[in-house]
């Protein structure tokens, strides 16, 4: 168990390192003067030098990637003319844009992406896992037949149809909930979830056919499970039987996929948070994409690559502690 | 991009069909699947003939029509339902006055290009690479298996944002939406194909024609491609409607498309702002790609069963959903941990 922990820890480095050779190189190696792009576009050609000489421009790529990586284990000083700005261990540069540590701006957009991915995963999961069971339960029927549509059509909708709706719903027309706007958790719970409402629910209606989908197909796999054939020789009621023993052997993937789902977010919410203007990663990367603003891209793709592949270690762990068959070599 | 990964590789892979004739009749067979086909070809008819449906109905997809929209009120179209008239089929657009059904019909050429135009790079790539990894040696095999891994764990959408912004600005937008989104997405076809070509490997024909003096590139075109020609069908049916998605979420993003290019990306990014002024704007670009979607998914799912008539539609639409239970628990015994 530890020695697998272990492997796949230092085969999610491998990843990363890789990622980051390919992400720097890519976004620096582009045309365009990166120098150009930090200064701004009312710079003269010395102060566009200077900027040169200052993010050590003329060095070769790989020294700078060097630089780089340093950056983000040791931390970076960057002179400013008038004196030294030390930029702390998890270091991916300034931005070009204000001057901020990409760091920083990552850390005040996480909470956002966080409280956006945490609650969808809540609706979804309570969403999905009902549906599933009740078209397993159901089938055969009308009930099922129904469902099914249901989350044929989930699975066909981009987020920002559906959220697009929802918003000409119940924003525009009946009025029933606020246009959202971020509130931190920490200054108004109730204000936070409040305003996070649509977004959960345009993002968990998505993902929530999908785990329909899989829920149903587990539960009806368990239920020709030989030990549940013995249950029901046994006279157990059917309700017990599905919702208890079915249901057990039906959740493992179902929360391993939930765990990868909840990895991803963190790179996908661009949609979500673009069409609700939440002020999340997502976000963070559309204007620095707009702006070219290269080091916070960098930062951002770095930052979520991680999450997935951390997602992805946390799934195969949870597979395994909530599925005895399974063991990890 | 993995979740659906995940979920065909959990779908297995059908056998081979047993001709094409056959597949073709399983698929009329099922009601929704042939709807689907019908609507699809009716739209691919439409973006075909976008240029000589604007001649013929006099509309052009950039043509300002100041007369049809109420600068007073901000610029909504005169009229109800967004302007509808004999000359406007579905109204036109706010703002500008840009007639809507043309502008529609263009963004499907657009949409349909850029989906069909990846995928096809997407399987290429995708085959080449998995069949490599299957016949090559254990070190090709390791080096283009970790190789698909990255590109499966990548954060798609963050990257493909991100490269659109890099490339120069004159650059053809639906050509550089078709490289970013294949050069990122072939991961999971090449992971299936690898799949596939491990176990076709170890058939009798297949080591028949390697003794036979067969180079792997001969093997690979006349022993293999034959055989993986329905899983890789079946994953292009997963493949299409994804992308679809991926080329309107980019250019709602306003990475995509650019203007004055219609599409229904940018199409819905611009609803946005009025949605409560005129909701028909909303509804007509967001109804054609839900339901262009939905289509592809539907098709996708009948072409799955029909590959493979033992494997009952995950789903259940069809009507061999009792047998279900019972074939599940035989597939059971190779159920992998």
């Amino acid at each position: 168990m530890t020695s697998y922990v272990l492997r796949r820890a230092a085969g999610a480095v491998l990843v990363l390192f890789v990622l980051s050779v390919v992400v720097y190189a890519v976004f620096y190696a582009v045309p365009g003067d990166p120098a150009k792009l930090a200064c701004g576009p009312r710079c003269n050609p010395a102060q566009i030098a200077q900027v040169r000489d200052q993010l050590q421009l003329d060095d070769p790529l790989y020294t700078r990637y060097w630089h780089f990586l340093q950056g983000l284990f040791a931390g970076h000083d960057y002179s400013t003319g008038t004196g030294v700005l030390h930029c702390n261990a998890p270091c991916f540069g300034l931005s070009y844009q204000n001057d901020q540590q990409v760091t920083e701006l990552i850390s005040q957009r996480l909470p956002v992406t966080a409280s956006l991915g945490f609650g969808a995963m809540v609706l979804w999961l309570v969403l999905g896992i009902g549906t599933g069971l009740l078209s397993a339960l159901r089938r055969g029927g009308t009930t099922e037949r129904v469902l099914t549509w249901f989350t044929l059509a989930g699975t066909a909708t981009p987020v920002f149809i559906i959220g697009l709706l929802l918003l000409m719903v119940f924003c525009a027309q009946l009025q029933w909930l606020p246009f959202p706007s971020y509130v931190p958790l920490t200054e108004s719970p109730e204000q936070w979830a409040w305003n996070m409402l649509l977004p959960w629910i345009a993002l968990a209606l998505i993902e929530a056919a999908k785990y329909a989908r899989l829920t149903r197909s587990s539960v009806l796999e368990t239920l020709a499970d030989d030990h549940i054939r013995t249950f029901r020789a046994y006279g157990v009621s059917e309700r017990a039987i599905v919702g208890r023993h079915a249901l057990r052997g039906a959740l493992p993937p179902v929360i391993a996929l939930s765990a990868l789902d909840l990895g991803s977010i963190f790179g996908s919410a661009m949609l979500t948070e673009t069409l609700f203007g939440l002020p999340g990663l997502g976000q963070l990367m559309v204007h620095a994409v707009r702006d070219i603003d290269l080091p916070v891209v960098v930062g951002v793709v770095l930052v979520t690559g991680a999450a997935v592949v951390i997602a992805n270690i946390i799934a195969d762990l949870l597979y395994a502690a909530t599925d005895r068959r399974v063991t990890l070599t | 991009m993995s979740t659906e990964v995940l979920a065909a590789a959990q779908a297995g892979v059908p056998a081979p069909a047993s001709g094409a004739r056959q597949v073709w009749w399983r698929l009329r067979a099922r009601r929704a699947a042939a709807v689907a086909g019908a609507g699809l070809g009716l739209l691919l008819l439409l973006a075909l003939a976008a240029p000589l449906l604007s001649v013929l109905i006099g509309q052009d997809p950039n043509a300002y029509h100041d007369d049809l929209i109420d600068s007073a009120r901000g610029g909504v179209p005169t009229g109800s339902y967004g302007g509808i008239s004999g000359e406007h089929w579905l109204g036109v657009e706010p703002g500008t006055g840009r007639d809507l059904f043309i502008r529609l019909v263009y963004g499907a050429r657009v949409s349909l290009l850029v989906a069909i135009g990846a995928t096809v790079l997407q399987v290429l790539i995708g085959v080449s690479i998995g069949i490599a990894a299957g016949l090559g040696n254990r070190l090709l095999d390791g080096l283009l298996g970790h190789l698909s891994d990255v590109f499966i764990a990548l954060p798609t959408l963050a990257f493909a944002i991100a490269l659109t912004a890099v490339v120069p600005g004159d650059f053809p937008r639906p050509l550089l939406l078709i490289l970013v989104i294949a050069l990122l997405g072939w991961g999971g076809t090449a992971r299936i194909v690898r799949a596939q070509t491990l176990s076709l490997k170890k058939l009798d024909f297949v080591a028949a024609a390697r003794l036979g003096g067969s180079g792997p590139f001969r093997v690979a075109r006349r022993e293999l491609l034959p055989s993986l020609a329905a899983p890789v069908i079946t994953y292009v049916a997963i493949l299409l409607p994804t992308n679809i998605v991926a080329e309107a979420g980019l250019s709602f993003l306003g990475v995509g498309i650019r203007p004055p290019t219609a599409s229904w990306g940018q199409m819905l990014s611009s609803a946005t702002t009025w949605f409560r002024a005129d909701p028909a704007y909303v509804l007509l670009p967001a109804g054609l790609l839900f339901l262009t979607v939905l289509a592809f998914t539907v098709l996708g799912d009948a072409l799955r069963t029909a590959l493979d008539p033992r494997e009952a539609s995950r789903l259940g639409v069809g009507r061999e959903r009792t047998r279900r239970t019972r074939r599940t628990r035989t597939s059971r015994k190779g159920d992998p941990a």
